[in-house]
């Protein structure tokens, strides 16, 4: 199972900075196997959605370009201290997972 | 006995094939928000990405700024901040132009998230980073270059 996620929400002024870092190898399916010389198959993210409150903010589609273990920042305007903030990713082989933090 | 045992093991089974056919079912209807976009992503230029996004000529505009290094030393690891001051920006799309498929990822916002997306990207050789906005139903691009010493995507 995916290793857990870091995640961070914290306001500045009246946007919530939302910080996430997550674990994955995001193999890009491009790169080959140093001993072997077989590709390596893809494996990445391809799917990120967040919440605030349970209502989307952000959808992503990401691709193999995304650098492994992947950091992600975005802002939300409107958000109040203690609101909940979600953001789940899916990769190419349907492993998911989901981390939740409170605005603070 | 030994037929009570049989019973309980293929009740056990059963359950489990319910369980598993359930979380499969959980997980497609996560799923549905929108299909991964193949054709954009699986393109080999920033023109034919774009075409798979569904736009195809953004105008350039001073209102995005990309923040990132002049010089990576590891293009395994570039970080990469963009910025859209353009009002309503619905979308923000990032590419590294001479990577093998350019287009990198493609952000939605909605319900007051702003145009700003910070992550950290591959990137095969020196290039332009491009970022493609959305506002208003318009796209928009701006695009930094940067120089990269040791390639990120060939491992």
């Amino acid at each position: 199972m995916a290793e857990p996620m870091k995640m961070r929400a914290s306001m500045s002024g009246d946007v919530a900075d939302v910080k996430v870092l997550m674990n994955h190898p995001m193999e890009t399916g491009l790169r080959k196997d140093a001993k072997t010389g077989q590709l390596i198959p893809a494996h990445f993210i391809n799917e990120v959605t967040a919440t605030l409150n349970g209502k989307p903010i952000l959808a992503a589609q990401w691709g193999g370009g995304i650098s492994k273990n992947p950091y992600l920042g975005f802002k939300v305007k409107g958000a109040k201290a203690g609101d909940k903030v979600t953001v789940s990713w899916k990769d190419n082989k349907g492993e998911s997972n989901t981390a939740e933090a409170a605005v603070s | 006995m030994n037929a009570l045992r049989r019973n309980v093991l293929k009740s056990a089974g059963m359950a489990s094939v319910v369980a598993m056919a359930a979380t499969a079912g959980l997980l497609k209807s996560g799923s549905a928000l929108a299909a991964w976009n193949a054709s954009a992503f699986d393109a080999k230029s920033v023109p034919d990405a774009l075409k798979g996004m569904g736009a195809a000529t953004p105008a350039e505009s001073k209102d995005i700024s990309i923040k990132a290094p002049d010089i990576a030393e590891n293009g395994a690891v570039v970080p990469v901040e963009v910025t859209s001051s353009i009002a309503g920006t619905t979308g923000i799309a990032i590419f590294a132009e001479k990577n093998a498929n350019p287009l990198i990822a493609d952000f939605k916002m909605s319900n007051g998230a702003e145009g700003y997306v910070s992550t950290r990207i591959k990137m095969g050789q020196t290039a332009k980073i491009r970022a493609v906005v959305t506002a208003g139903g318009k796209t928009y691009t701006a695009a930094k270059e940067v120089k990269v010493t040791i390639g990120g995507c060939g491992g």
